[in-house]
């Protein structure tokens, strides 16, 4: 018989010791707070599901799931093509290109707070160029006041922030077709559109699917710039779930409904994540029996 | 399908001063309606650049290249009507085998009853019938590129299919396949036909006329036994055959033309030439000899080969020049270590100066331009 080794436990006891800190713990801590009702630091009561009731039949909540949805959509609706379009546009050779993937990069490596100041102020309409602009077009523009307006600025701030990943995975897409693709296409009397069609867009699916992952996950979980933009107003115009939640653990104290509503985000974004990576996956395996012919 | 003129240099870089400045030596060439040509030569060679021009991709830094007389220079490669099928398969991902074949109609706005019918046509002659409603993106290598062939044989009324090394990909035993199928398409659709290749059997099986290039420079144009018997240029000598053609120093003397301290050819020199010139015999037209006959040289045999249906002996004479001979495996073959004598002057042997032909079969070469 094969002699058994347990010394392999003792080898992965730190990787445990430090996903028990750092993902197991806080998780069974939320998991404690949501089926508990903590009146005091030492009177607590175990009040069961009665938290996961409440949050599921809070209307705020379904308003900023909803409001969540719609924006990550826009998100991804406007992000996507302007991307696209932009990576097309770029040049591709050169000493422009590489003028044009800094000037482009740029906003990438600003700090989400400094975004959120930045439009704060550029939306203003005493001093800020885009609010005063706006206003002297005799455009009625107020985002601290139109919730229309205010949605409308927070979109605008992350198409101005994010576009530019959409762009660069586009432009490494891009660079990444042979030339004989562009050469039979033109041979085979392809117009501008149809090589879009039929070779760049085809080829730039397996970035494209990164892009739309990352720019779906990352405006899903949105929090710093509008906390900062508009602080979830006017109302509760630009709340969105994260903002949400905090206004509920850390502004009402309500700790066992934020435990629970907690969890469900939780799984909304587990779910959310499963989804488009099997598709990720899926679309990953075609173009890779794809590659490994070509 | 028409006649192609080119007159043309190629340079990638601005302002060429030097041979190597240039991708293309200025050049004449003609491609005639309905020939199938063979551009033979090693890597950067600039025979993709040829075809390239040829084609409308690359425009030449000087010249002009002629399709039926009319200059179509500053043509682009759907203004010439030209097709080319490339080293690597180009297929429109999304799209089935059938879709793929149509779209260069369809962006020309072809009727739908007449693609249909072209289509149907050529999958049948590249026998994928089968497979027309596939999705091309799921075939394998030489579908894909029977794919792109099938493309560049679809439209009709194109004045010239380019290929550029297109069975690279291909599995060896299906390359004779497509090959036989290129040449029978040749025979029903009387196109004219250009192939870059490196591949000297390729060539020369495919082509009626064979343009072997080395850089930048088209040595000789010709058919297989053309470029076989009477190689206009050193170049073409070693790099059609298997193995190349023997190319020894000689030199003229008062007895007449030595190879290695023996005299080969009891004649005088013909007016002019140099006396220290380069003797080529092909392999295939070096044989034993009895010692001391007029004509041979005493080799050291350093290796015997078996190579299956000929004896492939290497040599090397007194002044160390190696001469390399195939010989039939029912004759005497000499072991390695032998001395032997091998007769390398015959109708077969050219003369070189200058890397270009001066002499074959003891005949001076006609039309050999310096």
């Amino acid at each position: 018989m094969k002699p058994v080794n347990q010394k392999a436990w003792l080898m992965i006891l730190p990787v445990v010791i430090c996903v028990a800190f750092s993902a197991i713990l806080p998780l069974m801590t939320v998991v404690n707070y949501s089926v508990q009702d903590i009146i005091s630091p030492d009177r607590r009561v175990f009040v069961g599901t009665d938290w996961f009731k409440q949050v599921m039949r809070d209307d705020d909540l379904h308003a900023a799931l909803i409001r969540q949805i719609g924006y990550s959509l826009a998100v991804l609706l406007v992000e996507i093509p302007l991307g696209i379009a932009l990576a097309l546009a770029m040049p591709a050779k050169g000493w422009r290109s590489s003028a044009v993937l800094v000037l482009v990069a740029i906003s990438l490596l600003i700090p989400w707070n400094v975004v959120g100041t930045i439009w704060q102020i550029y939306g203003r309409t005493d001093i800020g160029l885009l609010g005063a602009t706006l206003q002297k077009l005799g455009l009625d523009y107020d985002y601290t006041g139109n919730p229309r307006h205010a949605w409308l600025t927070v979109l605008a701030m992350d198409v101005w922030h994010w576009t530019p990943l959409v762009a660069l995975l586009c432009y490494a897409g891009l660079r990444a077709i042979p030339d004989a693709y562009y050469q039979a296409a033109s041979i085979d009397g392809a117009s501008k559109l149809a090589v879009f069609r039929y070779i760049q867009l085809p080829k730039m699916r397996g970035v494209l699917m990164i892009a739309v992952l990352l720019r779906f996950m990352d405006s899903f979980m949105i929090y710093t710039e509008p906390f900062v933009l508009t602080g979830g107003g006017p109302g509760n115009s630009t709340t969105f779930l994260s903002q949400y939640l905090t206004q509920k653990a850390v502004g009402q104290f309500d700790l066992g409904p934020a435990a629970a509503f907690s969890l469900i985000y939780f799984l909304i974004i587990l779910l959310l994540c499963f989804i488009l990576y099997t598709w990720m996956q899926r679309v990953g395996t075609v173009n890779e029996g794809e590659t490994s012919h070509g | 399908m028409s006649r192609i003129d080119l007159d043309l240099a190629h340079a990638y870089k601005p302002n060429p001063q030097a041979d190597d400045d240039y991708a293309l030596l200025p050049l004449k060439m003609t491609f005639e309606d309905g020939g199938a040509y063979a551009l033979l030569g090693p890597s950067g060679c600039g025979k993709t650049t040829l075809l390239n021009i040829v084609s409308g991709l690359v425009k030449p830094s000087q010249g002009t290249v002629k399709y039926d007389g009319v200059d179509v220079t500053a043509r682009t490669p759907q203004e010439r009507n030209i097709a080319q099928v490339f080293q690597f398969p180009v297929i429109y991902d999304t799209m089935t085998v059938a879709q793929n074949l149509a779209f260069p109609l369809r962006n020309r706005g072809v009727a739908p009853d007449r693609i249909k019918e072209r289509v149907g046509r050529i999958a049948e002659m590249l026998e994928m019938s089968h497979q027309l409603d596939a999705r091309a993106a799921g075939l394998a290598a030489d579908a894909k590129q029977k794919i792109s062939l099938g493309r560049g044989l679809v439209r009709e009324d194109v004045s010239a299919v380019l290929f550029d090394e297109p069975l690279t990909v291909i599995d060896p035993h299906l390359k004779w396949q497509l090959r036989r199928k290129l040449k029978q398409i040749h025979h029903e659709l009387k196109l004219t036909l250009i192939y870059v290749t490196h591949d000297q059997v390729e060539a020369l099986t495919f082509a009626d006329q064979v343009i072997v290039m080395t850089r930048g420079r088209a040595v000789q144009v010709g058919s297989a036994s053309d470029l076989f018997e009477r190689p206009r240029h050193t170049f073409v000598g070693h790099f059609i055959g298997s193995p190349g053609m023997n190319l020894l120093a000689a030199r003229w003397s008062e007895q007449g033309l030595e190879v290695a301290g023996r005299v080969v050819a009891g004649r005088a020199a013909a007016e002019g030439v140099k006396a220290a010139t380069l003797l080529g015999v092909r392999p295939e037209y070096v044989t034993v000899a009895v010692p001391d006959t007029p004509g041979a040289v005493p080799v050291t045999v350093d290796q015997a080969q078996d190579i299956g249906t000929y004896w492939l002996l290497t040599t090397h004479a007194a002044d160390g020049s190696r001469i390399r001979a195939r010989l039939h495996p029912h004759q005497a073959i000499p072991r390695a270590g032998d001395t032997a004598w091998l007769q390398i002057n015959g109708p077969h042997t050219c003369l070189y100066e200058n890397e270009l032909l001066i002499e074959s079969g003891g005949q001076p070469a006609r039309g050999v331009a310096a």
